[in-house]
């Protein structure tokens, strides 16, 4: 039988043993120190958009969904497009009809209200178009929510999913403060905009930008300090969204207001 | 000891031991930590792969311009020269090959994505050309009267 003086040492060494972190006795890993040092990448892929620009015609919504196989007609869309009327008496009036798959072709703006508003010409103040897509955060919280490692960032920065590996669980969609991601329809896995990246690592742009008549969507490379959109991003006035939420987001906008969420 | 202390023990090494040989045979050999750390690189390396395979659509004017080189030329001096064929066209995939005709799309939808008329100065739109669309012969198409490929010489078709 265990005396007293036993039972206490024993259970004194395993609560102590109990207390060292599994992480602690982890051996000495090379490959891991290297994924760690800072960056060792070439490509950090970014976006600009300019909404000065934008026109609200929605082609860039139409050519996502149809290269990204994002089912025509259901409410779900990688990208989308806002429109923000704000009127004289400072409301501010957003919507995004289908996601502005079809454009916005009428001043009526549905708000989910029982009639459609619309604000008279001579009401608005100011009233423009803002394109949103995923922000391929530099620190992403849908990666970190993920319980399975289903979702990750690459070495270029674009957030994928692995729907292989994906459960479904919806964390990411969650977590993410942007509302980027949703539930693909036809896979029923997490889904979310990646730049297009079997286009990007082509060297193609993606097809929102060139679906863009009016070059309010632009895509570049970061770490290169010759890229246009780079020199854009280092000596004009440009913002991003939600920089509060400290996601480090890495698409930039040209004129926006503080409207615009 | 006697032995019923130490047969959950037992049972419960045997979990352990159920569990680390089911993982080793689930989960697949590139799984691990990538470029970008723990935190943000953990995952299945073969994915990238599978993402980068994704089947391109959308190949841009430069693709139609040498067989359509009459349609390319119209559009290219016209102030519809930013837009690319595909934008009304649909994606051109492998055509001619698959699919070997593209649909002509002539739906009203299409122009009055940028035309129908929203003054926001603010924004681009407002200094395009627009009409109301549910004034503005909402009957016809506008490839009727305008056309698309070079707007300016109005009503040639």
């Amino acid at each position: 039988m265990i005396d007293r003086r036993d039972f206490c040492k024993k259970a004194l060494l395993i609560a102590g043993g109990m207390a060292i972190p599994l992480s602690a006795l982890e051996l000495f890993d090379p490959k891991r120190l290297l994924a760690e040092k800072n960056d060792p990448a070439p490509t950090r892929w970014v976006f600009l958009v300019d909404t000065h620009k934008c026109v609200g015609c929605g082609f860039c919504v139409k050519a996502c969904k149809i290269e990204n196989e994002i089912p025509y007609d259901a409410n779900v869309t990688r990208t989308w497009v806002e429109r923000y009327v704000i009127s004289r008496d400072g409301k501010t009036h957003i919507d995004s009809p289908k996601g502005a798959r079809d454009g916005f072709i009428s001043p009526k703006m549905e708000q989910g209200v029982e009639h459609p508003v619309e604000v008279r010409n001579e009401d608005i103040a100011k009233a423009f178009f803002v394109p949103k897509l995923c922000n391929q955060c530099d620190n992403p919280p849908c990666v970190q929510v993920c319980p399975v490692g289903a979702t990750y960032q690459t070495a270029d920065g674009v957030v994928l999913v692995d729907r292989s590996w994906c459960i479904g669980c919806g964390y990411c969609i969650m977590g993410c403060p942007y509302g980027v991601r949703f539930f693909h329809p036809v896979y029923h896995v997490a889904e979310k905009c990646n730049f297009c990246y079997h286009r990007i690592t082509k060297g193609m742009k993606t097809a929102c930008v060139d679906a863009c008549p009016f070059g309010a969507r632009r895509i570049g490379n970061l770490k290169d300090p010759n890229d246009p959109v780079t020199r854009v991003i280092m000596t004009e006035r440009v913002n991003v969204l939600k920089e509060e939420y400290g996601t480090k987001p890495q698409v930039f906008y040209l004129g926006l207001t503080k409207e615009v969420k | 000891m006697k032995s019923h202390v130490w047969r959950p023990l037992y049972i419960v090494l045997g979990v352990i031991a159920l569990v680390l040989l089911a993982r080793t045979v689930l989960v697949p050999k590139d799984f691990g930590i990538g470029e970008r750390g723990y935190m943000y690189g953990w995952h299945r390396k073969g994915n990238e792969a599978d993402w980068k395979a994704v089947q391109v659509k959308y190949k841009t004017m430069e693709y139609c311009k040498d067989c359509h080189e009459d349609k390319y030329n119209d559009l290219r001096h016209s102030p519809h020269a930013a837009i690319q064929c595909e934008n009304c066209h649909g994606p051109a995939l492998g055509h001619p090959d698959d699919p070997p005709t593209l649909t002509i799309d002539r739906h009203r939808d299409l122009c009055i994505r940028c035309h129908a008329s929203l003054p926001y100065k603010a924004s681009g739109r407002g200094a395009i050309r627009g009409i109301n669309p549910e004034t503005h012969h909402p009957e016809a198409e506008c490839v009727l009267c305008h056309y698309p490929h070079n707007p300016k010489l109005e009503a040639k078709r």
